[in-house]
């Protein structure tokens, strides 16, 4: 169930990208990232230098753009909650094509677009060329806390499991003649969400006794400990890098 | 909602990631003190459920639905601590796999959808589980406050953090008001399903509702005079996994419903029948002995003084900052001239006239004054009507049962 079971959110290649251990893509995203939130909003040009840093990396894990840009769509309802803001920030007006937009507003847009999808794009990078297992592991070695990176591996195993499961009482539900309409329904729908509570608290106890019982005593064992070399690191320095010199350029010059 | 990358500046971004940092190590701390090495592997689950039942679609009407989200779901099924930790770990997922919700926003996601909205949820639960009457009902409606309140409160958290450090320049007062709005509108579906599946669970496994674990009776052995001596298969029984003894002294007719019952629930489903069904059956059966530790049931004094104490909050503090024309029909009759016409009520000149208290002149202080005589008035005159009805009802009862 655990080992070399990819999610879907992945995609296998042998790309150096790949080869990375995972820490240190896991650090190097979110300095990017943090670097893109600390730019300052009017340097446009610097938001199309980060684009095309990180077209770069997909390109070198060789991600399909079309790939790429569907696991962008994850953010369409912030961008509908952007494309309102022209509308309801006070300030003073411009006229485009016709409408009056407020000038603070358009660019509290432009910055939550652009950061959001650099942000989106960033992780999307880092999600399909890292396993999930090594995901974990990275996060680990960065410091999280082993029962936080426990909770959340058992989360990840067993989220199949549970959806499953509930995607089997749907079908027994539907198979009695059960169709959901309306608010009327919500109590059949929330019954079996009880139910799969108890399913999922009661799996979670027998697993513990699994656990227990062939030695568990509340720390999972490290087995493929690799460090990190620094010819590694300065691989995956090189985005958060050149993306810091980005920002740096933008605050000079604006 | 899942904020973004670049919605909070950096700065306040860094310091909602301290105050998460530190919420969620409290909280591994408190799961691990409760749950001991069992922690991880149920968190997990329960965080898988979380994930999962945010995928179950309620449909609402006319082809929209919506979904749990599960905050205070979380927090009142498996308490506080392992609730932060599962809804964290579940944002941690969604933020790195899913990219749904920026990585320098997970502080700022935590905080407000992980933190605010469990412990908001679960103080409510539990301030409202201790004043209502035992029982489903009263849990039901201890979990749907909880959770309408739970979901306003992170918006009310996330136009706080908006305020200190929003990159956009949308009034505060807008955001508050907009995000409330929706949120109180998605906190009322959340509450019926949260209300609904917690009834569910409490059904079942009683045990498993963590927020009222200590308000439902322990696990019981129903024990009586064993008259038969034990035959092989009854002492089988005894030692097996199922907890509860038969009571052969119980004609078969009388409790075999019971016992069926008890088996195909599971032996906790027992420990958790209401108070009442527990006296009840016990007394129906006749000769199974009473349960020696059952709890007596509440009593009604401290709801009372409860209810009380609110009433006049409302009547007496409230007030001052209640509408001067808070019934719509009056003010729209007002404005369309409609009562030009309107005589004045017999009861004008009466002490407490239009809700102010004769000869005080401070509005305010008379407002407040009239409210609290009102309340004191309604609460005298439902009181004696309770008293007159609770003094018919014996008679009543023993009039039923002589007449059969």
């Amino acid at each position: 169930m655990s080992a070399g079971h990819a999610h879907k959110l992945y995609r296998h290649a042998r790309t150096p990208v790949h080869a990375l251990p995972p820490h240190c893509k896991i650090a190097a995203v979110l300095a990017f990232v943090l670097t893109v939130v600390a730019t300052p909003r009017e340097a446009v040009w610097a938001f199309a230098l980060y684009a095309v840093l990180i077209a770069a990396a997909a390109a070198a894990a060789r991600i399909p753009v079309a790939f790429l840009l569907r696991r962008l769509l994850i953010e369409i309802p912030f961008v509908a909650f952007a494309l309102l803001m022209p509308f309801v920030v006070p300030g003073e007006q411009v006229h485009v094509l016709g409408l009056s937009l407020s000038g603070p507003g358009l660019w509290g847009a432009w910055n939550v677009l652009a950061k959001g999808t650099l942000g989106v794009a960033a992780s999307v990078v880092l999600a399909s060329t890292t396993e999930l297992r090594s995901l974990l592991l990275g996060l680990q070695r960065l410091r999280m806390p082993p029962l936080l990176v426990q909770i959340a591996s058992f989360m990840i195993r067993y989220g199949d499991v549970v959806t499953d499961e509930m995607r089997r009482m749907r079908i027994a539900r539907e198979s009695r003649g059960f169709t959901a309409r309306g608010v009327r329904h919500w109590g059949v729908l929330a019954k079996s969400a009880g139910a799969l509570f108890i399913r999922s608290y009661e799996r979670g106890e027998r697993v513990h006794l699994a656990m227990v019982s062939r030695g568990y005593t509340g720390t999972m064992p490290v087995t493929d400990d690799t460090p990190a070399t620094r010819t590694q690191w300065t691989y995956a320095a090189a985005l958060p890098l050149a993306a810091l010199a980005v920002c740096l350029t933008g605050w000079t010059l604006t | 909602m899942h904020v973004p990358d670049g919605f909070i500046d950096a700065p306040v971004s860094a310091a909602t990631a301290a105050v998460a940092a530190a919420a969620v190590g409290v909280s591994l701390r408190g799961a691990r003190r409760e749950l001991d090495d069992k922690a991880a592997p149920l968190a997990g689950l329960v965080a898988a459920f979380v994930f999962a039942v945010q995928m179950l679609n309620f449909p609402v009407a006319a082809g929209t639905s919506g979904h749990l989200l599960g905050g205070a779901l979380a927090a009142i099924l498996v308490g506080p601590y392992t609730g932060v930790l599962c809804i964290s770990v579940v944002l941690l997922m969604q933020g790195v796999l899913f990219a749904d919700g920026g990585l320098t926003a997970l502080g700022v996601n935590i905080t407000d959808m992980g933190v605010v909205t469990t412990v908001v949820a679960y103080a409510v639960f539990r301030a409202l589980v201790r004043v209502l009457p035992r029982g489903r009902t009263g849990l039901s409606v201890a979990s749907f406050a909880a959770a309408l309140i739970s979901v306003p409160a992170a918006a009310a958290a996330f136009t706080l953090i908006y305020a200190l450090g929003g990159t956009t320049d949308v009034p505060v007062g807008q955001v508050f008001t907009a995000m409330t709005g929706v949120h109180v509108l998605i906190g009322l579906g959340e509450a019926a399903i949260t209300a609904l599946t917690v009834s569910a669970v409490a059904a079942v496994r009683p045990d498993l509702v963590h927020g009222a674990r200590d308000l439902l009776r322990p696990l019981e052995l129903r024990t009586a005079a064993v008259t038969l001596p034990a035959s092989p298969a009854l002492s089988s029984r005894r030692d097996g996994d199922q907890p509860e003894r038969r009571d052969p002294a119980v004609p078969d007719g009388l409790s075999g419903d019971r016992h069926r019952r008890a088996g195909s629930r599971g032996p906790a489903a027992v420990a958790a029948e209401g108070v009442a069904e527990a006296v009840s059956e016990s007394a129906g059966a006749g000769t199974a002995t009473e349960p020696k530790n059952a709890i007596a049931p509440r009593s009604a004094k401290r709801l009372w003084l409860v209810g009380v104490a609110a009433a006049l909050v409302c009547a007496g503090g409230l007030s001052y900052y209640a509408s001067t024309s808070p019934d719509g029909l009056e003010k729209v009759a007002h404005d369309k001239g409609i009562d030009s016409k309107e005589e004045a009520h017999a009861a004008k000149d009466s002490p407490l006239a239009d809700y102010q208290v004769k000869d005080v002149s401070d509005e305010r202080l008379s407002g407040g004054l009239a409210g609290v005589i009102g309340v004191g008035a309604t609460l005298a005159a439902g009181t004696a009507v309770f008293v007159v009805l609770r003094r018919r009802r014996p008679a009543r009862t023993e009039s039923e049962t002589a007449a059969p």
